[in-house]
């Protein structure tokens, strides 16, 4: 998904690190078929998620050359386009196409400019900026991720039904999560958690996101 | 046999023992499972110590060689968590240690296999400017 952005601005000391939310099995075929030349780690058990506190794929994080976060946890570059999906023919209006476009453009433009001016980039945000977009604490999201671990562990271990009680109460103290959703969720023969519940779910959103817009020069929230 | 699963650990111990919501690990395994060492003066790691419960909690809490790290581990903030078995259980993190690394805004480093197996760290790319990226097949 990155590789054209990882070549262009690898000699930049920059490297691209991709992260599956996801078993090995499931993320396989997907790598195999794109053989990335930067790094693709396997987070069966969501720890980056617990971590940096993340809800949904893609999201992102730019981290320089000391170990600090310049852009704290946001969506990388997607938009809510899908929603204006014709749910039987998968078409899309071509305004929510040329949008989509659009934003996903904005967003790799700035990772370019980050790539070349590093700290002077007009995208890296101060410590105060950055603070301020950190999700405050909470103690149901830390209790989610308890039980979300536990039932990835029980469901290898074989333990189906208690794996998935264990999601259900995750689910229920860490609704907004995506991540944890999705890849308990029944998937389709394709692997995809798409099915009508899915959608109820994303239409049971109302007016919030699904991927938060990013807070980008240029980027509106959609109408 | 008792898994004990915490950040990225997992650890089978046969000296632990579970009833209800206690979790008993002997002093010998407190450390490899959780990666604070039990002290005379409570749970240290690196220069923190957190010191037991005193009263009745704190005398509740040792039984001989063994710490009910359950009850420590909430005292410190934590989440636990257990399959109704009591034989697998998660020693989670809390909400304000994982607020509080956060708004350091040191990016908190991680551990993760690649599809050989390989392990890399987020500190292995120390030196670049480093796009962490999520996806997933779902």
């Amino acid at each position: 998904m990155w590789q054209a952005l990882f070549d262009e601005q690898k000699h930049l000391g920059f490297t691209v690190l991709a992260i599956a939310m996801d078993n090995a099995e499931a993320a396989r075929p997907w790598i195999d078929a794109a053989k990335p030349d930067y790094p693709c780690l396997i987070d069966r058990d969501h720890h980056v998620a617990d971590l940096y506190n993340l809800v949904n794929v893609p999201q992102a994080v730019w981290i320089d050359e000391t170990g600090r976060i310049v852009r704290p946890p946001e969506n990388a570059g997607s938009t809510d386009g899908f929603r204006a999906m014709d749910r039987t023919t998968y078409a899309m209006p071509q305004q929510v196409i040329d949008e989509r476009n659009r934003i996903k453009s904005l967003y790799l433009n700035a990772l370019r400019d980050w790539a070349h001016k590093g700290a002077n980039s007009a995208h890296v945000l101060d410590a105060n900026r950055a603070a301020a977009r950190l999700i405050p604490k909470d103690p149901a999201i830390a209790l989610a991720h308890a039980h979300f671990r536990l039932g990835q562990h029980l469901l290898r271990e074989g333990h189906r039904a208690e794996s998935q009680a264990q999601f259900a109460q995750a689910i229920a103290l860490h609704p907004d999560s995506w991540n944890i959703w999705r890849q308990t969720a029944e998937k389709n023969p394709t692997g995809l958690a798409a099915g009508a519940e899915f959608w109820a779910r994303v239409d049971a959103l109302g007016d919030r996101p699904y991927h938060r817009p990013i807070d980008l020069d240029g980027v509106r929230p959609m109408a | 046999m008792i898994t004990v699963l915490n950040e990225q650990r997992e650890s089978r111990l046969a000296q632990a023992s579970a009833s209800g919501d206690a979790l008993w690990l002997h002093r010998n395994d407190v450390e490899s499972a959780t990666g604070w060492s039990w002290k005379p003066e409570g749970l240290c790691q690196a220069d923190t110590c957190v010191p037991l419960p005193r009263g009745a909690a704190g005398e509740q809490i040792v039984r001989g060689d063994s710490i009910d790290i359950a009850a420590m581990w909430q005292h410190m903030g934590h989440p636990v968590v257990h399959n109704s078995a009591g034989t697998t259980w998660v020693l989670g993190t809390g909400a304000s240690q994982r607020a509080g690394t956060m708004a350091s805004l040191d990016a908190p480093d991680f551990e993760l296999p690649d599809l050989n197996g390989q392990m890399h760290r987020l500190s292995d790319y120390r030196g670049k400017k480093v796009f962490l990226a999520t996806w997933a097949s779902w």
